[in-house]
Order: structure tokens, then C-alpha cells, then sequence
């Protein structure tokens, strides 16, 4: 019973926090470049606003896979409130990322298909390392399951310091922040137009819009495990996380994606092996 | 309740794309001085988007002509409602200085339904946002 009070907690309360983190970061961007900005709650009329567009879908797969895309986005974050399995909110989220490729794949634009091999080279690169970073919390509290690591005496932040910075680097690729935004980019101005997300309109780009918050919560809450001892201390973290997240999004600018696959395997892999071994020698 | 707030999102969140005709490129620059930091429009959630799937609101500057009717009105007809159009500069309101031309059709509503006219050569930043205001209060009066 106490676990679908959370899963109904996770599912309702997330997309609000997800909207007003995305609301703050437009915010704090448009203050970096010296300009006033939208206000916070902007993410919520612009979802609301594309909620009430007429739909134009070019197919029915397209429609079917923001709809899978957004619900595996929710059951997973609403798995992570009811402190289950890692790898099973891993999974979940893998498919809803998945759906989201093949639902622009399944139109002729170019820039769709483009956008949506790009979008795979992402996933590609950031799903072995959350994976490195699950095992590795594995490895320290000897359970998967996200109430038994709550159950672990210190941080985690202590033991795997490095680890954390490679789930930075999932979490900027995740939120498709620069210089890791190859499939989409926010202000779609450039080579790709807006690359996976192009065919996606009306209804279902709000859709879309709803899930991606889902998963920015499911991220920074897995960043949050890394300080689960203290209320305060994960607040620092992922405020400290997320600033730094909005001022790399600001100062890089975007390479390729071979740049990234090589930048992100090598030193993220080199990274957990410093930070394994340390585990184990130290 | 959920229908208000639709509508009034309308208002709040108008995302802009924009089309160039023939244009001498003096309004277009001032379509893009409204998006830097001096003028600020996404402080009034409008975004510059390139893709006309997304896009509520079409600016088009200059001249249309024989070649680029056809593309404007693709571009238009993939634009899903409720969607508005601004003309902007004395190029798209009637083809300017260069309405005489033998290739020139006239004012963008030779070819499409304009909403808003904004005059000027080149027009001003500030009349391109009353404009944008301007072409809002047709989507307020629409029903979520
Ligand atoms: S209205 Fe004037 S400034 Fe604008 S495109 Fe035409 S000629 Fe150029």
C-alpha cells in the first residue's frame, strides 16, 4: 500500500519539479547572457500551449512511441520513489529512450532520421556508464534495490567520488545539454532543426516535453543517492550538480559525435577503474 | 479549468519562426535584434524555432515572388492551427521598392492570410514585438 502512495507521489509530484528545474535553468540561462528570461513557470505554458495545438501526426507509430516514451519515463521515475530495483528502473527507462528513436525513425524527414541516429550514438554512450555506476553502488552497499542502499551508513559520495562525475557526464548527455546535444538542440536554430524531436508536433512534442522532465528527476535522483545521509547535504549536491550543469551547457560548444564517444567511454571507463580499484585497495 | 489555462498558454508561449522572402535583409536583421539580449522577447516566452512543425507564429519579411510563393506556402501549410502570420517591412506588406519588378507578386497576402501588418523599411524591433502582441490577441480569443 505505502509503495503505490509513492508511485502515485513519484508520478504526480515529478513532472512539477521537472518543469520548474527546467523553468529555473531557462532562467539562470538567459541571466548568464545578460538578459532578463522567460518566467519560471514558462515550461508549463509551453507544454500547455502544444497540449491545445491541432494534431498533425504523419503516422500512427509516431504517436504510439511518444506515448510509450512518456509512460516508461513516469513508471520509472515512479519506480524510484518506491525504492525498487535499480536495474529495473533501468530498463524501463532504456525502452522509453528506445521508443523515442524508433518514433523518429519511423518518418522520411532527414533531420528526423539524423536526429534519431544521433539520439542512439547518446544512448550508446551514457547507458554503459549508468550501468558502471549501478554496479558500483552494488559494489559498496551490496544491493541493488534503492531501500537498502538508503540503509548504508555514509555517503556514497565518500567511496565513489569519481563515480558521481561519470554520472555527470550520463546526466549532461540525459538532459542533451551542450556540448553533448548532437539529437536535439533547445533553440532549434541549427544543422539538425530540432533532430529527433522535428516530426514530433502539437500533443505529442508536449508529451515529450512532460517525459524529459520525468527523466531529468530520475537522473538527479540517482545523483541523490549519492548523499542520502543527510536532507541538506543532497540538496547541496544537487543544486551545486545542476548549476554547474547550466553553466557547461553555456560555455561549450558542441563537437562531434566521435569526439564524444572516445571522450566519454575513455574517461569515464578510466574514471571507474581509478574509483574501483581505489574501493578495493584502499 | 484545464481549457483556460490552454488558452491563456497561447498568449504566454508564442513560438516564432521566420521566413525570408526577397528581402534586403535590413528587416530580417531587426527580426534578429528582437532576440538578442537588448530586446530580450523570450522574456515573453517567445523562442525562435526553425522547424514550422513547432512554430505558432510566422514572421516573413520581403518580397514574395514567383519562386518562393510555393515555398512559403508549404511552409505555412505545415504549420498546425491555431497558427498567425506576420508581415513585416514595407516589402512584405506590398512588395516595397521592389514592388514594380516583373518577378514580384506583391504583399505575403497575395499568398497566404496575414494577421498583422507591420510597416516600416526596415521595420523597428519594438513594432515587430507590438506586432507579435499584436497577432496574440487573435489566439486569446480562440476557445482551448
Ligand atoms: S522593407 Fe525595406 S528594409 Fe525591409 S526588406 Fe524591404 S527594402 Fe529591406
Amino acid at each position: 500500500m505505502k509503495t503505490l502512495i509513492l508511485i502515485i507521489l513519484g508520478i504526480v509530484v515529478a513532472p512539477f519539479l521537472g518543469g520548474l528545474i527546467a523553468g529555473l535553468d531557462r532562467k539562470i540561462t538567459a541571466r548568464f547572457q545578460s538578459r532578463f528570461g522567460p518566467p519560471i513557470v514558462q515550461p508549463f505554458f509551453d507544454v500547455a500551449k502544444l497540449f491545445g495545438k491541432v494534431k498533425v501526426v504523419n503516422n500512427f507509430w509516431q504517436v504510439f512511441c511518444a506515448w510509450i516514451y512518456v509512460i516508461a519515463a513516469a513508471l520509472s521515475v515512479g519506480l524510484f520513489f518506491a525504492q525498487s530495483d535499480l536495474l529495473l528502473i533501468f530498463f524501463v527507462q532504456a525502452i522509453g529512450a528506445v521508443f523515442l528513436v524508433m518514433g523518429a525513425l519511423s518518418t522520411p524527414s532527414p533531420y528526423s532520421q539524423v536526429g534519431a541516429q544521433r539520439e542512439l550514438i547518446q544512448i550508446l554512450t551514457y547507458e554503459p556508464l549508468i550501468i558502471l555506476v549501478f554496479v558500483s553502488i552494488y559494489l559498496v552497499t551490496g544491493s541493488f534495490r534503492i531501500d537498502e542502499i538508503l540503509q548504508y551508513s555514509q555517503p556514497l559520495m565518500h567511496k565513489l567520488p569519481l563515480m558521481f562525475i561519470v554520472l555527470g557526464y550520463a546526466l549532461t548527455i540525459k538532459l542533451r545539454k551542450s556540448p553533448f546535444d548532437f539529437s536535439t538542440s533547445h533553440h532549434a536554430h541549427q544543422e539538425l532543426v530540432k533532430g529527433v524531436l522535428t516530426e514530433f508536433s502539437g500533443p505529442y512534442l508536449g508529451l515529450i516535453e512532460i517525459a524529459h522532465w520525468y527523466e531529468t528527476i530520475l537522473i538527479l535522483g540517482i545523483c541523490a543517492l549519492f548523499w542520502h545521509t543527510s536532507f541538506i547535504g543532497m540538496v547541496i549536491l544537487l543544486v551545486t550538480t545542476y548549476l554547474a550543469e547550466i553553466l557547461i551547457d553555456n560555455t561549450m560548444a558542441r563537437m562531434t559525435w566521435r569526439w564524444m564517444l572516445g571522450y566519454v567511454w575513455s574517461i569515464g571507463l578510466a574514471m571507474s577503474f581509478v574509483n574501483l580499484i581505489w574501493l578495493y585497495a584502499g | 479549468m484545464f481549457k483556460k489555462f490552454i488558452s491563456k498558454s497561447r498568449a504566454k508561449s508564442p513560438w516564432i519562426m521566420h521566413f525570408d522572402g526577397g528581402s534586403c535583409n535590413g528587416c530580417d536583421i531587426e527580426v534578429l535584434a528582437c532576440l538578442t539580449p537588448l530586446y530580450d522577447v523570450e522574456r515573453f516566452g517567445i523562442v525562435n524555432v526553425g522547424n514550422p512543425k513547432h512554430a505558432d507564429v510566422l514572421l516573413v519579411t520581403g518580397t514574395i515572388n514567383h519562386r518562393n510563393a510555393k515555398v512559403l506556402r508549404n511552409i505555412y501549410d505545415q504549420m498546425p492551427d491555431p497558427k498567425g502570420v506576420i508581415a513585416i517591412g514595407a516589402c512584405g506588406l506590398s512588395g516595397g521598392i521592389f514592388r514594380e519588378c516583373y518577378n514580384v507578386l506583391g504583399g505575403v497576402d497575395k499568398v497566404i492570410p496575414v494577421d498583422v501588418y507591420v510597416p516600416g523599411c526596415p521595420a523597428k524591433p519594438e513594432a515587430i514585438i507590438d506586432g507579435v502582441v499584436a497577432a496574440l490577441g487573435k489566439f486569446e480569443g480562440l476557445k482551448g
